[in-house]
């Protein structure tokens, strides 16, 4: 088992780095407990697959240090780590069938073939990939070689952590959910520590425990995936989980709370007179589409806005909104009722977040 | 210009790609094509373009029949996968090289370039060149030189596949935009239903190179015509469970069984399929008549604001999909309650005989 | 995939087609006439049929210069395509070396066949050139012109030197097409350095070196000018491999006849072997 930690980690492509701008990866300090099932989330280019390769040992970090279990490793390569990684496309040996694949790491340990055999069989179990045993691995669809090349890194009993780099990225949408319980069903039956690096935030939701949002090179925030839903502490995270995201409104502070476009909030006293002490201008308020509440007709409290659009997604609907120069999206329930050109919403203040330079502040306010 | 695939069959090396594609397009329309890798949405889109020809059968485009025409004669633009540009040219001489080849004023040029760079959000690249771009911007620019051309006929192959979730939620509604404006036909394939939702339009399914259904696409996922189409267009998959119907009650297996409902009355008695989709299965009752059933927690899995509960008894499994976060460990027993209004109805070979009528809450 | 018909596409491959039938099968026609003919001058030829092909294959000088065709190519093949193979294995894929190295191997391959066999010509005698003179102050007693053995040794090591680049480069381009997650993915199974070998660059240079050995096959299978340059087929006929009987035959005696004959035959043996290769791979490739 390992407890993964990075200390000072920051790394740059660049031999001298200038700036930040220069870094894929800015200053970190974090720990992976172990046994968590965890996912690096972001858009590309944020740098999760350069924190995935650092932590397996592809590439060697430029700063700081990758601790196992106390242990600095920052020039072990991988084989010496005692780690696994499935990639974005499947890895197989073409050449060998489905049992040589999985029994291959094991025979590169010098391991008895009966000791071999009895594992191999075990992990095809799991895998459900018995039936095809015996075949080329070449022969196999996407999504069976994707097990192929996750089974060759449960066959080792040393294996202390699974990194995944996007290993759904080839697989049908169908089979995604098969496959997405089973690393679940593997995790908690196995307890390894497993990373998930992916760019979807369903995946990442419905697989880890934790997340750790990422975005310009850095850990926005780590937190499960209900914290991410509902406290978002970065404007980004908001924008980012949630489909769609969250509504970011840009705002002037009033006596009574904030204004945009000649529309008022009002906020309690507590809020208001934390606003009061902020010299910043760059004032957000956020609130989920989830918790704008709707109503058909004037109501008080509701602000009037013109409905522009209404997408039918099946189990639920997206209304866009248009409330002065802003567009609000809301979310509604399949059995709700729809709104046709005018709609009344509401934020209730609970699930309204204030974003001061993009960072959330006043939570224990509310 | 209208669009019309007349009893297309296509067969490859012995192999049935397209069997009896029957499709009428309309001038201005979204047609979103939906169904599994390998279902014939790219064999389809090549024999709309004139990249192949389909071994029998008629494509007609306003009219006149197009079938032996080849795609430069043809008005059609299309998109792919994979972000495909030319790599020495920069993004200006991408948008540009169609109208370049047709011998487009320069005038002209310029001015449709920096129209189509606009909409589609990429003025400030036009210098660069593509492989300096991000994957977003790149499909951008391949649409762009798609959009440029002002084709009757516009085909996009899975364009967003490989692009960030998000960034695909923002192109699909740009999309949209752009597409409310023009006169030409678009054609979208994709394998995610909720894809064919949020670009509304119409949903044509392919299951096996043969359109099982197509229609509306909120009235395709309410109406499936079989159970192929309710389990294509459902993601979560539609929880299907055998049953018998008797004179007086439904019976899922020996423990599971109630009256015959208003809405069900009409069945004759024997054996049928009974779907449910995920959403509409709860924790709690909504209804009166909720089918209340005992099962085991199988997973859980859940998301920041959703819960999706794989859920078993000893005859069938189930998925719920659960707004809220539900935590709960494998093995637990809880109980479930199904609407039955809300039921599906296939018969043993696969065809609907009846569909909720009853959705909307008071 | 029925493509959609073009038919304007066939006026454009007229000319090579012309062309093809002009310098290629017209010729080979012409080949196959003189090989049912008994040619005494431009004006009298007498049909003898397959009297040629007779005589040809009867021919011992000809069968002893077949044989040792054969095995000059399979021991060239046998040197060439592992040691392509290593060196391809020992190029670097990035950096500024990697196109030094590129221009460095290639520079053999340039050099016309004649130069070559005058290279090692020069290279190989004691008193001039630095390999003959190097291995006789070594003690080695070597002169590839009266000596058979030396001169086999000369002429493979020639071979070897000229064609190998040629297989190292196609090797280096089926491995650069290797993408890097497999080299990750055999590291992080400990694979050995033999077992990445086996397992994940052999199995994706298949391709790439059934074109190498077809290619390098035909090459030695018809070579003339370097080992003709080097010993001139000597000492004695050693070294006298198929081609240069031939053109000996057909320019040297004039005898029109059984050279065009033996041609065929030349022509269809390469064609044989070269199927036979073709199709056994094809068969192992598909599978069971």
């Amino acid at each position: 088992m390992a407890e993964i930690q990075l200390k000072s980690l920051a790394h740059s492509y660049e031999k001298s780095p200038s700036g930040a701008h220069d870094y894929a990866l800015r200053e970190m300090n974090h720990i992976w407990d172990q046994g968590g099932a965890y996912a690096l989330l972001g858009p590309s280019g944020c740098g999760k697959s350069t924190l995935l390769n650092i932590i397996s040992g592809l590439l060697t970090p430029s700063e700081g240090e990758v601790l196992f279990d106390g242990v600095v490793v920052n020039h072990l390569p991988p084989q010496k780590r005692n780690i696994a990684q499935v990639f974005q496309f499947p890895v197989i040996y073409d050449s060998m069938t489905v049992f040589d694949n999985l029994a291959f790491p094991l025979r590169n340990m010098k391991i008895a073939e009966a000791k071999v055999t009895t594992k191999v069989h075990e992990i095809a179990e799991i895998l459900e990939l018995h039936p095809v045993l015996h075949k080329k691995a070449k022969n196999l669809s996407a999504d069976e070689k994707q097990k192929v090349s996750m089974g060759r890194g449960l066959v080792r009993d040393d294996v202390s952590a699974i990194l995944f780099d996007e290993p759904l990225t080839v697989i049908d949408p169908q089979l995604k959910w098969k496959l997405r319980r089973k690393l679940k069903q593997i995790h908690e039956q196995f307890s390894i520590t497993m990373i998930y690096v992916t760019h979807d935030q369903l995946e990442a939701s419905t697989f880890a425990e934790k997340i750790a949002v990422m975005y310009g090179g850095q850990i926005v925030q780590f937190g499960t995936p209900r914290e991410l839903f509902e406290n978002p502490n970065h404007t980004f995270v908001g924008y980012f989980i949630g489909s769609p995201g969250m509504n970011l409104i840009e705002v002037e502070t009033t006596a009574t709370g904030v204004r945009f476009d000649g529309i008022d909030i009002e906020l309690s006293d507590a809020r208001n007179e934390m606003l009061g002490n902020i010299p910043s201008t760059n004032i957000k308020v956020g609130i989920r589409p989830e918790f704008v509440h709707v109503w058909n007709k004037p109501t008080d409290g509701a602000y009037e806005c013109d409905v522009q659009h209404v997408e039918d997604l099946g189990t639920y609907k997206i209304l866009t909104l248009k409330l002065g120069e802003k567009i609000i999206k809301a979310r509604l329930d399949e059995d709700h009722a729809v709104p046709q050109q005018k709609a009344y919403i509401s934020f209730p203040e609970q699930w309204l977040k204030i974003y001061v330079d993009e960072y959330l502040i006043g939570e224990d306010l509310v | 210009m209208s669009l019309k695939l007349d009893n297309i069959d296509q067969v490859v090396n012995g192999q049935h790609h397209l069997t009896s594609v029957n499709l009428s397009l309309e001038p201005g329309s979204f047609n979103v094509l939906l169904g599994r890798t390998g279902a014939g949405k790219t064999s389809l889109m090549r024999l709309m373009a004139g990249l192949d020809k389909p071994t029998t059968g008629k494509i007609i485009m306003n009219g006149a029949d197009v079938t032996g025409i080849s795609v430069q004669k043809r008005n059609v633009s299309m998109v792919y996968q994979q972000f495909i540009n030319y790599s020495n040219l920069t993004v200006r001489e991408n948008i540009a090289s169609p109208l370049r080849l047709a011998k487009t004023s320069e005038a002209e040029i310029n001015k449709r370039v920096m129209e189509t760079a606009d909409m589609l959000r990429i003025t400030e690249f036009l210098h660069r060149y593509p492989l300096e771009l991000s994957g977003g911007q790149q499909q951008r620019t391949a649409m762009a030189r798609a959009l440029v051309k002002d084709a009757s006929l516009i085909l996009f192959d899975e364009p967003l596949v490989n692009l960030d979730y998000k960034l695909r939620e923002e192109l699909r509604f740009e999309l949209r935009e752009l597409f409310k404006a023009r006169n030409a036909i678009a054609v979208y394939a994709t394998t995610e239903p909720n894809e064919a939702l949020a670009l509304g339009g119409t949903t044509t399914l392919l299951h096996e190179g043969q359109v099982i259904q197509s229609g509306p696409s909120a009235a395709v996922y309410r109406e499936p015509v079989d159970v192929h189409a309710a389990d294509l267009f459902s993601e979560p998959p539609i929880n299907l469970i055998p049953g018998d119907v008797t004179d007086n009650e439904v019976t899922f297996d020996e423990s599971v069984h109630f009256p015959l409902h208003q809405d069900l009355k009409s069945l004759t008695p024997g054996g049928y399929k009974f779907g449910i989709r995920p959403s509409h299965i709860g924790l709690v009752p909504s209804n009166d008549d909720d089918l209340e059933m005992s099962m085991t927690v199988e997973l859980a899995e859940i998301s920041g604001s959703e819960t999706f509960l794989h859920v078993k008894n000893s005859h069938f499994n189930l998925v719920m999909q659960l707004s809220g976060v539900h935590a709960y460990r494998s093995d637990a027993t809880i109980d479930i309650y199904l609407p039955v209004h809300k039921l599906f109805v296939f018969n043993l070979d696969g065809k609907m005989i009846q569909s909720p009528t009853r959705l909307i809450r008071g | 995939m029925s493509k959609v018909e073009n038919n304007k596409a066939w006026w454009l491959v007229l000319p090579v087609f012309l062309l093809v039938a002009f310098s290629a099968i017209i010729p080979l026609m012409t080949v196959v006439n003189y090989s049912v003919q008994d040619i005494f001058d431009a004006d009298h030829a007498v049909f003898v049929g397959v009297e040629w092909y007779r005589e040809v294959l009867l021919n011992e000088r000809l069968q002893e210069s077949l044989v040792r065709q054969f095995i000059f190519s399979f021991t060239v093949l046998a040197i060439e395509i592992p040691l392509g193979i290593a060196v391809a294995l020992m190029m670097p894929t990035k950096g500024p070396m990697a196109s030094v190295s590129l221009i460095v191997v290639a520079i053999p391959l340039l050099i016309p066949g004649n130069v070559v066999g005058t290279i090692w010509k020069i290279f190989g005698r004691a008193d001039v050139g630095l390999l003959g003179w190097g291995l006789n102050q070594l003690g080695i007693d070597y002169n590839y012109a009266a000596n058979p053995l030396d001169a086999w040794v000369t002429v493979v090591i020639m071979d070897v030197w000229h064609w190998t680049p040629l297989v190292a480069l196609l090797c280096y381009s089926g491995l650069r097409a290797i993408p890097d997650a497999f080299y990750q993915a055999a590291a992080i199974d400990r694979a050995s350095k033999w077992a990445v070998f086996r397992y994940i660059q052999l199995p994706r240079l298949k391709s790439v070196l059934v074109i190498g050995i077809l290619l390098r096959f035909m090459d030695s299978f018809m070579i003339y000018s370097e080992p003709f340059v080097l010993t001139g087929g000597g000492p004695g006929s050693s070294t006298t491999f198929l081609s240069q009987t031939l053109t000996k035959m057909a320019i040297g005696q004039f005898d029109l006849g059984p050279a065009a004959a033996f041609s065929l035959i030349y022509f269809l043996i390469v064609l044989l072997v070269s199927w036979l290769f073709f199709t056994t791979i094809s068969e192992m490739d598909k599978d069971k």
